[in-house]
């Protein structure tokens, strides 16, 4: 909400009068450990960049271009490079996105404009309180329980949709009696279904914030002019709230690409680019420093660290361009 | 006074700004109302897709399984239920019947679907936790083939609220001395501090425990603990809490501090004893939150703590596990008493969660400077202590001199 201010215009040789400010000495030592206290904080993030990139700088002089383009992972031997991870990531991102863009949006859609009054705070609770399970639930879900429902799911998308090379899965033969399905476990799709539900709660949270927002004046504007409900939602609601639609995808594909503990539980990972998101087998930036850090000589810690610096700086450029795009809507003020 | 600079100038004038004072708040006015054709068109139109969906599963298509029923049916369900709208309504109104179902619908699926989650987690985990030693003991008896009537995850709860402390001990003073940085110094500074905490909300949680790790454990050679662990942890909910504290403080009313401030306050006085009270409920919300967050995340405490199966009270030395870590650590072991564990260390750390958030609820969810019944009664009974200190010192003061102007009897109402 903008509220415009008319500054009353001063006539000619009107100045304002000089005000002088008298600080006592505890608002000096006030300042200077407000001060201080912002400074350190800021040195104390600052330290965690400039740390991976200075450690990462080590293994990417070695590997150099190979580090963006090579898949496996062998910093002993300089045989190493985020290609594979980064796919995967990428992969288990997108379609944690994909399948929780809808169901955050609808959700918050129902909360804020069709749930009945009863239950709205009751489902407000709901989702907020599962913003705040811990990831590790999540993953024993996918672990011990998506892994294998999914199976027969995944079997008819490869049996009907296999035409599309994302969902191919090559080496099962339907009609071979001695093909397992375990080539449909532990894949990028089951890492990507666990992580949608962990973040569409975040995701519709913020959105709901958003579009309960929406002025009433233009809502009931739209009534007035003669729109169905879903006529209101979409020509004023969703106009006002993209910045909340926007930074709710943005804020949850940032959690998507950083969750290790999630996908870790329930990936078997490998060191190839893998595309095909129904076939087991994928990786992710975080679960490789999850799973390589312990036995890691100093190089290989350098490698970590790289590693751990990409998905820095993608967390980040995300982050920042939601903040952009959030800033320059119009509910930008409200979602800050 | 500016109507006198303003004469002669014709402006738009904001009408509502005269009426505000008047005026009701705004509602949102309800569109419900069941109508009876809504209610038979949703059972007709379900009772058609069930009915085909059986008849094809049956009849006509080797289709067989559960989830795909439901699909076909809620398929033909939302076909059908298109039709009869339409035979009524025009497409504008077919379009947001059929939105309205759409958005049901996907709520409904996503709550089941969470909901499922917890009960799946919680279901899985009575095995364990039935067991009164699994909230009493450690886990050194428990081993892969001991029943789950030896060993429990005490030292990982124990663990849990150590390193929490320690990171809430580092974390909120810091976080709060930077959130009242960046509300009450505006500048050049501060937007780079506040630029810097809010993409850091995004740090990806592994990288906190690799960068202790690195530093702490490598460059250091300190050994992985408790305290490397709190330490990771308070890297990440550090600018959760500040990013928090400084919305909540953004809530503050400004003409408060002004009011402060014109009766003589120092600017210190004024965050102390009218932003920080007044933001105090917000605070506290943004504070558990964070608790949750940071009791909550594997990664950080994976990498930092080590993991143990003992207890350990002593943050500097030797290892201490965490609730998620020793779940994590114990549902990977290929043993159905562990993974028991693992689901009953999970169910006893969404508890905790669970508890936080309903403190947090119960706290917050007030904007800043509303007072609950009970502070509405604190509040009054403090305004009046001072009333009844004035009006001594008035007494004492008439006794003295004739100084009469104490005019406090308003300062109690």
């Amino acid at each position: 909400m903008t509220t415009t201010t008319i500054a009353p215009s001063l006539g000619d040789g009107v100045v304002p009068r000089k005000t002088t400010i008298v600080r006592g000495w505890q608002d000096h030592l006030f300042r200077a450990l407000a001060r201080s206290g912002g400074g350190l904080v800021l040195t104390l993030m600052g330290l965690v960049g400039l740390f991976l990139v200075i450690r990462g700088a080590d293994a990417i002089h070695v590997a150099g271009w190979g580090f963006v383009t090579t898949q496996n992972w062998d910093p002993n031997a300089h045989d190493f490079g985020i290609a594979a991870v980064l796919v995967g990531t990428v992969t288990i991102a997108s379609i944690a996105i994909v399948v929780a863009v809808p169901l955050a949006l609808g959700t918050a859609t129902f909360i804020s404009e069709y749930a009945p009054e009863g239950i709205r705070r009751l489902l407000i609770g709901i989702v907020d309180l599962m913003a705040a399970i811990p990831s590790v639930v999540y993953g024993l879900w996918g672990a011990f329980w998506l892994d294998q429902a999914i199976v027969p799911v995944a079997q008819w998308i490869s049996t009907y949709f296999g035409w599309i090379p994302i969902f191919a899965v090559p080496d099962f033969n339907a009609n071979d009696p001695l093909a397992t399905t375990t080539v449909f476990t532990s894949s990028a799709l089951v890492a990507g279904l666990v992580v949608a539900m962990m973040v569409s709660p975040i995701s519709a949270s913020i959105m709901r914030e958003v579009f309960a927002q929406a002025p009433i004046g233009e809502r009931e504007g739209a009534l007035a002019l003669g729109s169905t409900r879903w006529g209101m939602i979409r020509t004023v609601v969703y106009p006002y709230g993209t910045g909340g639609i926007i930074g709710g995808i943005m804020l949850g594909l940032g959690r998507a690409l950083g969750e290790t503990i999630g996908v870790y539980l329930v990936i078997s990972q490998v060191f190839t680019i893998n595309l095909h998101i129904l076939h087991a087998g994928t990786n992710s930036i975080s679960s490789l420093i999850a799973l390589r850090y312990g036995e890691a000589n100093p190089f290989e810690m350098s490698a970590l660290m790289a590693a751990g610096l990409v998905l820095f700086l993608i967390t980040m450029a995300i982050n920042f361009g939601a903040s952009i795009i959030v800033s320059r809507s119009r509910s930008g003020a409200a979602t800050e | 006074m500016s109507d006198v600079i303003e004469q002669g100038v014709r402006r738009t004038t904001l009408p509502q700004r005269m009426l505000e004072e008047d005026a009701p708040p705004e509602t949102v006015r309800s569109l419900g109302g069941v109508r009876r054709e809504d209610v038979f068109r949703l059972l007709g139109a379900a009772a058609a897709g069930i009915a085909l969906t059986s008849w094809l599963f049956t009849q006509v298509a080797p289709f067989s399984g559960f989830l795909p029923f439901v699909l076909i049916s809620y398929l033909f369900f939302v076909g059908f239920y298109a039709v009869l709208v339409a035979f009524d309504e025009g497409r504008v109104g077919v379009v947001d019947k059929l939105a309205t179902v759409l958005f049901h619908s996907v709520a409904v699926v996503l709550l089941i679907a969470l909901v499922g989650i917890v009960v799946f987690t919680m279901v899985r985990a009575v095995a364990g936790i039935i067991h009164l030693n699994f909230w009493t003991n450690d886990l050194s008896k428990g081993g892969p083939l001991d029943p789950l009537s030896d060993g429990g995850v005490l030292h990982a709860m124990i663990g849990t609220l150590i390193m929490i402390s320690i990171a809430l001990v580092i974390s909120i003073p810091l976080g709060l001395v930077c959130a009242v940085f960046l509300a009450e110094f505006p500048g050049p500074f501060s937007r780079v501090v506040r630029t810097v905490v809010e993409a850091m909300t995004a740090l990806p949680s592994i990288v906190c425990g690799l960068f202790i790790f690195a530093t702490w454990v490598l460059l250091l050679g300190m050994p992985t603990s408790g305290l490397a662990a709190a330490l990771a942890i308070t890297i990440m909910i550090l600018p959760i809490i500040i990013r928090s504290a400084d919305v909540v403080f953004r809530l503050v009313p400004g003409n408060l501090k002004e009011a402060s401030m014109g009766l003589g306050a120092s600017h210190w006085k004024t965050v102390v004893h009218v932003m920080l009270p007044t933001s105090r409920s917000g605070l506290m919300t943004a504070i558990i939150l964070g608790t949750a967050r940071g009791i909550g995340e594997t990664s950080p405490v994976l990498l930092t703590a080590g993991y143990t199966t003992f207890f350990n009270f002593n943050p500097f030395s030797g290892p201490m596990t965490s609730l998620p870590l020793a779940t994590f650590s114990l549902v990977k072991q290929p043993s159905d008493a562990q993974i028991a564990r693992g689901f009953g260390a999970a169910a006893v750390l969404m508890v905790l969660v669970f508890v936080l958030f309903l403190i947090a609820r119960i706290i917050g969810g007030k904007g800043a400077g509303q007072l609950s019944d009970a502070g509405i009664r604190r509040a009054r009974a403090r305004s009046a202590r001072v009333a009844s200190r004035l009006e001594r010192r008035r007494v004492s003061a008439f006794e003295f001199d004739d100084a009469d102007e104490w005019t406090s009897g308003d300062l109690a109402s």
